[in-house]
């Protein structure tokens, strides 16, 4: 049976903690993606988990926000931070917990690892370990539906590093000039690895290049769902109208380093801590209960739930086959229907 | 269905004609190949006959454009990328190499990427070093790729209308000489398998194995050998990746003498990987001499006429390799 979290699909434009169950799912996607990601830390931690894997840790409210815009039959592309926008499109947490734990059953056999997990059932095309590398490959999934007169649309996600990269003016430009159905979702959580965004860029928003394509471009309290939601919801509705393409800019934090190697050298413990201060959890479950739509206790059992869901994926995923090397040669390239 | 004497372009556009005529998910993405009909004519009428939606004109953005062919493919398209000097597959090579050829194995197989890749390769047309490159040996080194490159008319529309047919990405690289040059071509929408080499031409004293250009020059050069009393027989490779060593070590098996021959520069080149092939396998115990590569020079191409000649293989090279090796031990 699926372990899903359920994601809001074809809201109403509402903010996400004005009614109880658009409350619901949205604190349910925020903690999935923290409890998600402290588990593989911690398992990592402890010589369970091997590789290398990018924690979002901080920035939930971006990515489940963001996907709370979309229906159900669109599609993503994400980034090697990519846990939240899979959970956030309705991954399966024990297929990615399998994937990260090197296991047949993951999403890529054991293949690709926490970096490269796609999922074809939800639109998810690929979490990619190319900064900006999932950016023309958004771009040309929203040419196709634009081409094949559908009304879905494509959510790209990527870095503020992303932004600095040849691949983004590209594949903007090019959603710009035939006015794809794409939304450009930049998660800038200051950092590219170590060079801070007011070392890498000269420009003070990252929006502010929209203007370099002629599209609208919008910076966003990343740390707010509801901020999130609205941008995303209006760069939706932009997209399905016919109206190409929109940046949003979602200001946010990574808790976490970079990756396994980051020693934090390059920002102080005192930033971290402030932006610890700015969790995108609490700011939710705290309006929340102050609007009186939840109460604490309900947003407790909602965390236990998830909490449950999770241990449910990594006791599935451990006890799942090792990925097997046999069927590697095989797999290279796809079968020919029919043979060749 | 008959066979008419048309150009190795046209049977390109013929190709490309009929694949869209049969499946409204193929179309063409690419600098200049709308109104402009190509930078080498390729495209020609093609905007003229699908319109500007499926003969879509790009902006010069050669990883923007691969990318978007890549994300099309994922979602159910069969896109055809011109690139309008396979040289500029330099500024798409993420999405070729780290996106287009791993997305199916990578990501766990559930998705695939069914684009072409069309470029022109190769040198003689006086357009220096970032313009005349055979880069196929590039390509043919990732996991992934299937790497083609059509030596005649036929084979430009055959294997065109199989890299179109196959679910994974195709390169399919053609030689800027051969666009103008004709041969007989099947009216019929007739594919050329990939991943099978072709015997052009049987003789009994030695083989010589070719690709794209090299393999015309090659049949030429038997021709006049033939005059002196050498008979070749000629192997063109027509798919680098996946390579069908197969009629070439029967060839050696039955001649015992094999000339490799490419324009892209020796070190590290194609034929490196058929010699090494060959080293490897039970037919070098019918080798009477050293197998012997005739390459391009490890150097860029030059601009001037008798400069660019004089770095790639020309047919009297290729007679006097084929001489020198007759001669040997």
């Amino acid at each position: 049976m699926a372990n899903t979290i359920s994601p809001l699909f074809g809201h109403n434009g509402a903010p996400l903690s004005e009614s109880a169950d658009t409350a619901r799912a949205t604190l349910a996607g925020m903690l999935a993606v923290r409890q998600f990601e402290e588990a593989v830390d911690s398992l990592f931690a402890r010589g369970l988990m091997h590789g290398t894997m990018h924690l979002s840790i901080g920035q939930e409210a971006s990515a489940i926000g963001a996907c709370a815009a979309l229906e159900q039959t669109d599609f993503i592309t994400s980034t090697h931070r990519g846990h939240g926008h899979c959970i956030g499109k309705g991954a399966d947490l024990t297929r990615m917990m399998a994937e990260l734990l090197a296991k047949q059953t993951g999403y890529c056999r054991g293949r690709g690892g926490s970096m490269h997990i796609a999922d074809a059932s939800t639109g998810n095309l690929g979490a990619n370990g190319i900064v900006a590398g999932g950016i023309p490959i958004a771009a040309g999934a929203a040419l196709a539906q634009k081409m094949k007169g559908t009304d879905r649309v494509v959510m790209c996600f990527f870095g503020d590093g992303a932004t600095n990269e040849g691949a983004f003016h590209e594949a903007v430009n090019l959603a710009a000039i035939w006015d794809l159905p794409v939304i450009f979702v930049c998660e800038n959580n200051k950092y590219g690895m170590s060079f801070s965004t007011e070392k890498s860029m000269k420009v003070e928003h990252i929006a502010d290049r929209a203007a370099a394509y002629g599209i609208p471009g919008i910076t966003v309290e990343g740390n707010d769902a509801d901020a999130v939601y609205a941008a995303c919801n209006d760069a939706v509705l932009r997209a399905r109208a016919g109206h190409g393409p929109t940046l949003v800019e979602n200001i946010t934090y990574r808790w976490k380093g970079h990756s396994k190697s980051d020693k934090n050298l390059y920002r102080t413990k005192e930033e971290i801590e402030d932006w610890k201060h700015k969790d995108p959890i609490v700011k939710f479950e705290n309006r929340v209960i102050e609007l009186g739509v939840l109460t604490r206790e309900e947003c407790d059992a909602i965390a236990a739930d998830i909490r449950e869901k999770i241990r449910a994926s990594i006791s599935e995923a451990t006890t799942a086959p090792d990925s097997d090397p046999a069927e590697l040669l095989a797999s290279v390239y796809r079968a020919i229907e029919g043979g060749n | 269905m008959t066979d008419r004497i048309i150009t190795y372009s046209e049977a390109i556009r013929e190709a490309i004609g009929q694949a869209m005529e049969a499946d409204p998910n193929v179309f063409m993405l690419g600098e200049d190949i709308g109104i402009y009909g190509g930078a080498f004519g390729v495209s020609g009428d093609l905007y003229h006959r699908f319109g500007a939606d499926r003969i879509r004109d790009t902006p010069i953005s050669e990883l923007g454009i691969v990318g978007a062919a890549v994300g099309a493919a994922l979602v159910g398209m069969k896109p055809i990328v011109e690139i309008q000097f396979s040289d500029f597959t330099a500024q798409a090579m993420d999405q070729i190499v780290n996106q287009a050829a791993k997305i199916h194995f990578m990501l766990g197989g559930e998705l695939s990427v069914p684009m072409v890749l069309r470029a022109p390769i190769g040198s003689g047309t006086g357009a220096a070093a970032q313009h005349s490159q055979s880069l196929e040996a590039w390509f043919a080194h990732v996991p992934g790729l299937k790497v083609v490159m059509p030596a005649t008319a036929q084979d430009a529309k055959g294997l065109l209308l199989a890299a179109i047919d196959d679910p994974n990405p195709v390169l399919v690289l053609e030689h800027k000489l051969l666009y103008k040059t004709s041969g007989p071509v099947t009216e019929a929408a007739v594919r050329t398998p990939i991943g099978k080499s072709h015997v052009a031409r049987t003789g009994k004293d030695l083989v010589i194995v070719a690709t794209g250009v090299m393999v015309s020059r090659s049949l030429e050069a038997a021709a006049a050998l033939s005059e002196k009393g050498i008979e070749a027989t000629v192997i063109d490779v027509r798919t680098l990746s996946p390579l069908d060593m197969e009629p070439i070590e029967e060839a050696v098996r039955a001649t015992g003498r094999i000339l490799l021959v490419q324009e892209a520069p020796k070190h590290v080149g194609f034929m490196a990987e058929v010699s090494a092939r060959l080293a490897e396998g039970k037919s070098l115990y019918s080798l009477e001499a050293p197998i012997k590569r005739l390459c391009g020079m490890d150097i860029p191409i030059p601009y001037a006429p008798q400069l660019e000649k004089a770095v790639v293989p020309q047919i009297p090279n290729i007679i006097q390799a084929v001489e020198d090796l007759i001669r040997e031990p």
